[in-house]
């Protein structure tokens, strides 16, 4: 098990420089002229030339990108001051470092990762696995039912809709905002609770219908027959030998959502006009600001990557045929 | 539990020692295409310490029988009529607490493969040491002392390291020692095996059948054998009731049934099986065309249409009237007594030398 | 039994049959890579799936393989069709090398060699009609019947017993049974001279077994075709095959005519396998009794196969020489000819039951000592 986890974090870090590599060329293979963009509109060619030298656009493509890549690990210094590691450059559009950028917008995004997914996990999920134990009576048809109608859903819709209740027509809450929850834990919780619980709603739909049939599934497996025949009860049988089969795939699509979402939640963010890493990315992009995009690029991709080794150790925990194999 | 079927006559009466009796037993699953009457008024008996093989191809209803024993069809899908009593002990109408206090204890039961059989998420030690501890109240440690015990007594080499391994780690044939193991684990009075040796090698198969009957000696437990194997049902049963398209057709004890067979449906089997010790000259005499749909049963007798001999009966009777299957030595066939010895003496029984 | 079906057991013994066989495998060898290893994969073993086969099948002969699960004998026939290309020795096909044939070369060849599959579920396409599936491999080979396709696809399907008019039906409104007709039907469109059959039987109903079995009798007898017939089951490779070897691990340790291998077999594991299979006795006069004998234990893995004899972890022969020395395949004393034993210590020719019952397996052997009538030896 050991070899593995080591295998796959060398793995992954080889994973990381190539993503930096593929992001850094593809983006100054456009032609523009980032220099010029920082500029502004009356800009005098000495100062292009100074702007030119504090990005370091004036080396080799190649010495940039290692600069870059090489700042990760040992930190670099600009004009502007010391960036320590893990440094992921300085924004061309705002001149700020982008990685305590990325500081500062990630624990909105984590809340509202964590937030969701313990919500549609328990929910969901939950919603789901009691389906399939009373299968086909009333609590079935009714979680089938709403879940069916909840995933045709989407955030941009449902998000208006449940502002405009409960807050632009109601005022029985606050515009959703993020309080760090160092700071304010009732604020934190308050303020956030309606873009979470839209996000985890369109996702409990899918987790409803995902757990649900793969709990039906396992429940018609020869050894949760066995297990009946052993004597061992229905509740008994469905809590160890059923459950545990099913948590495969419901673990295998939870590593995906919650990996992207650490990566930004571009539409919830957008909806609820909250400042997290999605934004961040939409931005870089919008404003062809390279290392804004690759640190945000590189950040999404460690989770990614990470999330990835832990659902294999995940499984490997659930299923003893991985562990030994 | 004399309750008179009308299907097949008055059932055997139950002595002392019956132990096992179902009676016009019936199940029908619900399926998108219609209802499928999988068991049709289906009666027999087992004695204390006996084995009673059921003969049958894929269709015949003989796993279904066997898991509406136990309670494990799917209550969504299924309704069954009929009795089933065990030790005098009426099972269609149990509540799931009393069915769940019966099974891995006083009825258990082996299945095919014993790779998808056994969970892979268990050690062998705890799957077999669970329904100990549920049945007796054995404390952990007493129940995987026990369940090492087992282990050894099914002839696993090194028992107390292997109870640790997953069932992945086993082979086959041990796997399927372990799932003997864990069937027996309770001492039941009856042990269901539905093909138990299907999914195994020849050398492997023979391994198991001879241990299950060491250990049918040693604990005297009831044995239900389901196989579609007349070979493996010589060697294991006292006696054999073979079953077609969801009815018994003919039953007996092995020597009866083997040696002068009375139904079309059983020389059928007979002379399209291959056997070791078979004249080469005679080629093998297939039973024509394929089995029935249950959706659609054909009336009367449900062999008439593959049935070569059905000309010999008077009228229509195949294809209108159900044939009687007597509780004793019986065959379900409108032919008379003296016509089936006759076709058996000469048209069957030259040809299987 | 003809000459030309002698097996030569060295490979320099080719000369002396002048008839070319029509296949010849010498020293097939098939292993499988196991990957594995840190930091870096790599090749770490091999599954000796097929470890240095020799054997040949004359024109218009049935040639049985039965072994256990895990003997190579699948792998065999897919060697021989060349769904896989073999690891070392070689296979002739009339003459010709095609152990290593590129696509090409072996085009004209893949109709003359055709392969029956066990599962007739998952070997027809179901979005094909059987028309299409019976006359697909035609169309592939660009061969124009007389009278067309259609009327050809007609013909054999009334050859294996189905209706003509079922030409435009689809595979999943035939049973099992029938599928396996159709299977053989593809099989024979291109006029094969050699069927691979693998176990094509194994998957049906007692009844329609008899009825495949015949079927492909039929065409073996009447059209000539040789076939390599590979079965776990030992009746009805005895009953289809008229010279058998037998498999373990990867090797054929005994083979013969079909008389040799079932009534005077000589190595210990071909009485071992006759022994476990259970019979009916049909006849109320008991003819002689068979011996009984119970190995201890699975087949051991392929990866790591024992030296020597790689029966002898199971034989109740073995001594220090198994584990050393591999037997020879070959014609040993008291053997008819053509009948090849690879065996130090082979038994006596016969399989009536012994003094003694042979029961290696431990518990086996426990229960019996424990009940009185067991006379269980281990």
């Amino acid at each position: 098990m050991l070899q593995f986890i080591i295998r796959r974090t060398v793995g992954a870090f080889v994973t990381l420089f190539l993503i930096g590599a593929a992001t850094f060329f593809l983006f100054v293979a456009a032609p523009s002229d980032y220099a010029s963009l920082a500029c502004g509109k009356d800009c005098s060619p000495q100062r292009l030339a100074d702007i030119r030298e504090a990005l370091g656009l004036n080396l080799p493509l190649a010495q940039q990108f290692w600069h870059f890549m090489s700042g990760i690990v040992t930190g670099r210094d600009f004009p502007a001051g010391h960036c320590s590691a893990p440094c992921l450059g300085v924004s061309f559009y705002s001149g700020d470092m982008v990685w305590s950028t990325i500081m500062d917008r990630f624990p909105l995004t984590l809340t509202l990762t964590a937030g969701g997914a313990v919500v549609f996990l328990l929910i969901g999920v939950g919603a789901g696995m009691l389906a399939a134990y009373r299968r086909g009576t009333l609590v079935d048809k009714v979680a089938t039912g709403g879940s069916m109608v909840l995933s045709s859903f989407q955030i941009y819709f449902l998000g208006p809709v449940v502002l405009t209740i409960l807050v632009y027509s109601t005022g029985w809450m606050e515009d959703p905002r993020y309080v760090p929850i160092t700071q304010d834990p009732v604020g934190w919780f308050v303020g956030m609770s309606i873009p979470v619980c839209v996000m985890a709603t369109i996702f409990t739909a899918q987790y409803t219908r995902m757990a649900r049939s793969s709990m039906i599934e396992q429940l018609a497996e020869d050894h949760v027959r066995t297990a009946r025949a052993k004597g061992m009860s229905r509740r008994y049988v469905f809590l160890r030998y059923a459950w545990r089969g099913s948590l495969i795939p419901i673990v295998t699509v939870l590593g995906i959502d919650v990996s992207s979402m650490l990566g930004g939640a571009v539409v919830t963010e957008l909806t609820f006009s909250l400042q997290g890493i999605g934004r961040l990315a939409v931005d870089g992009a919008v404003n062809k600001d390279l290392p804004l995009t690759m640190g945000v690029m590189l950040f999404g991709a460690f989770f990614i990557l990470l999330i990835n080794i832990l659902t294999d150790i995940t499984y490997a925990w659930i299923d003893p045929r991985i562990r030994l194999s | 539990m004399t309750t008179v079927t009308k299907a097949e006559g008055a059932p055997a009466p139950t002595g002392p020692d019956g132990f096992l009796s179902v009676r016009d037993l019936q199940v029908t699953f619900s399926t998108e295409d219609g209802p499928v009457k999988a068991v049709d008024g289906l009666s027999f008996d087992l004695h204390r310490g006996r084995t009673l093989g059921i003969v049958g191809e894929s269709g015949s209803g003989k796993s279904v029988t066997n898991l509406t024993i136990l309670g494990l069809h799917d209550p969504l899908f299924t309704t069954i009529d009929g009795e089933i009593v065990l030790d005098g002990k009426e099972l269609i109408t149990a509540t799931e607490k009393e069915m769940e206090k019966l099974r891995g204890n006083r009825v258990a039961m082996i299945f095919q493969d014993p790779l998808t059989a056994l969970s892979p998420f268990y050690t062998i030690g705890r799957q077999i040491a669970e329904p100990y501890m549920k049945h007796t109240g054995a404390s952990k440690k007493a129940a995987w002392e026990r369940a090492v015990d087992m282990l050894a007594k099914v002839g696993i080499p090194n028992p107390k390291e292997r109870a640790r391994d997953y069932p992945h780690q086993f082979s086959g044939g041990m796997r399927q020692r372990a799932m003997i193991a864990m069937a027996l684990v309770c001492d039941p009075d009856l042990l269901i095996a539905d093909e138990p040796t299907t999914a195994l090698d020849v050398t492997v198969q023979a391994q198991i059948l001879d241990l299950l009957k060491d250990l049918q000696r040693e604990f005297g437990t009831a044995i239900v054998f389901i196989t579609h194997d007349l070979g493996v049902i010589a060697d294991m049963a006292d006696d054999i009731m073979v079953m077609y398209a969801g009815r018994a057709v003919e039953r007996g004890t092995v020597t009866e049934v083997l040696r002068s067979p009375q139904h079309p449906y059983t020389w059928g089997l007979l002379n399209s099986m291959p056997r070791l010790d078979s004249d080469l000259g005679t080629p093998l005499a297939p039973i024509p065309g394929t089995p029935p749909s249950l959706l659609t049963p054909p009336p009367g007798c449900r062999f008439h249409p593959r049935c070569t001999f059905r000309d010999r009966v008077g009228g229509n009777r195949c294809a209108t009237e159900r044939p009687p299957l007597g509780p004793d030595r019986s065959s379900a066939c409108h032919l008379s007594a003296e016509q089936k010895q006759t076709i058996f003496v000469e048209e069957i029984r030259p040809r299987l030398g | 039994m003809k000459e030309d079906l002698v097996l030569p057991a060295t490979r320099d013994a080719a000369a002396d049959a002048p008839p070319e066989p029509l296949l010849k495998v010498s020293g097939l060898v098939k292993h499988f890579p196991v990957k594995g290893g840190f930091p870096v994969r790599r090749t770490v073993g091999a599954v000796q799936a097929v470890d240095g086969l020799d054997f040949q099948v004359a024109e218009g002969e049935s040639f049985g393989l039965v072994g256990e699960s895990g003997c190579g004998k699948s792998t065999t026939g897919r060697l021989i069709t060349r769904l896989l290309e073999p690891t070392g020795g070689t296979i002739t096909y009339r003459g010709r090398d095609i152990s290593h044939a590129g696509r090409k070369q072996l085009a004209p060849i893949r109709s003359e060699i055709q392969m029956i599959f066990q599962d007739p579920y998952s070997s027809l396409n179901p979005r094909q009609t059987v028309g299409k599936i019976i006359s697909g491999p035609m169309e592939i080979n660009g061969i124009n019947p007389p009278g067309g396709r259609e009327k050809r696809v007609r013909e054999l399907l009334e050859i294996v017993g189905l209706n003509p008019e079922h030409y435009n039906r689809f595979p999943h409104e035939f049973s099992g049974g029938q599928r396996q007709r159709i299977g053989v039907a593809r099989a024979l469109a291109l006029e094969p001279k050699l069927i691979v059959a693998d176990e094509p039987v194994s998957a049906l109903d007692v009844s329609i077994q008899a009825q495949v079995v015949n079927l492909l009798q039929k065409v073996q007898r009447e059209l000539g075709i040789a076939f390599v017939f590979i079965a776990h089951d030992l009746a009805v490779v005895r009953h289809f095959s008229q010279r058998v070897a037998v498999m373990y691990l990867g090797k054929i340790i005994e083979v013969g005519d079909r008389d040799s291998i079932y009534a005077r077999p000589r190595h210990p594991y071909t009485h071992a396998l006759l022994s476990a299979v259970p019979e009916v006795t049909l006849t109320a006069e008991e003819g002689p009794a068979r011996e009984r004998i119970r190995l201890a234990g699975d087949v051991p893995s392929p990866i790591s196969p024992p030296s020597g004899c790689r029966f002898r972890t199971r034989c109740w022969k073995a001594q220090d020489r198994c584990a050393t020395e591999e037997p020879p395949l070959v014609r040993i004393a008291g053997n008819r000819d053509g009948h090849l034993t690879a065996c130090h210590f082979p038994e006596e020719p016969t399989i009536e039951a012994r003094e003694e019952d042979i029961v290696l397996d431990p518990a086996l052997a426990a229960l019996e000592e424990g009940s009185a009538e067991g006379p269980g030896k281990s």
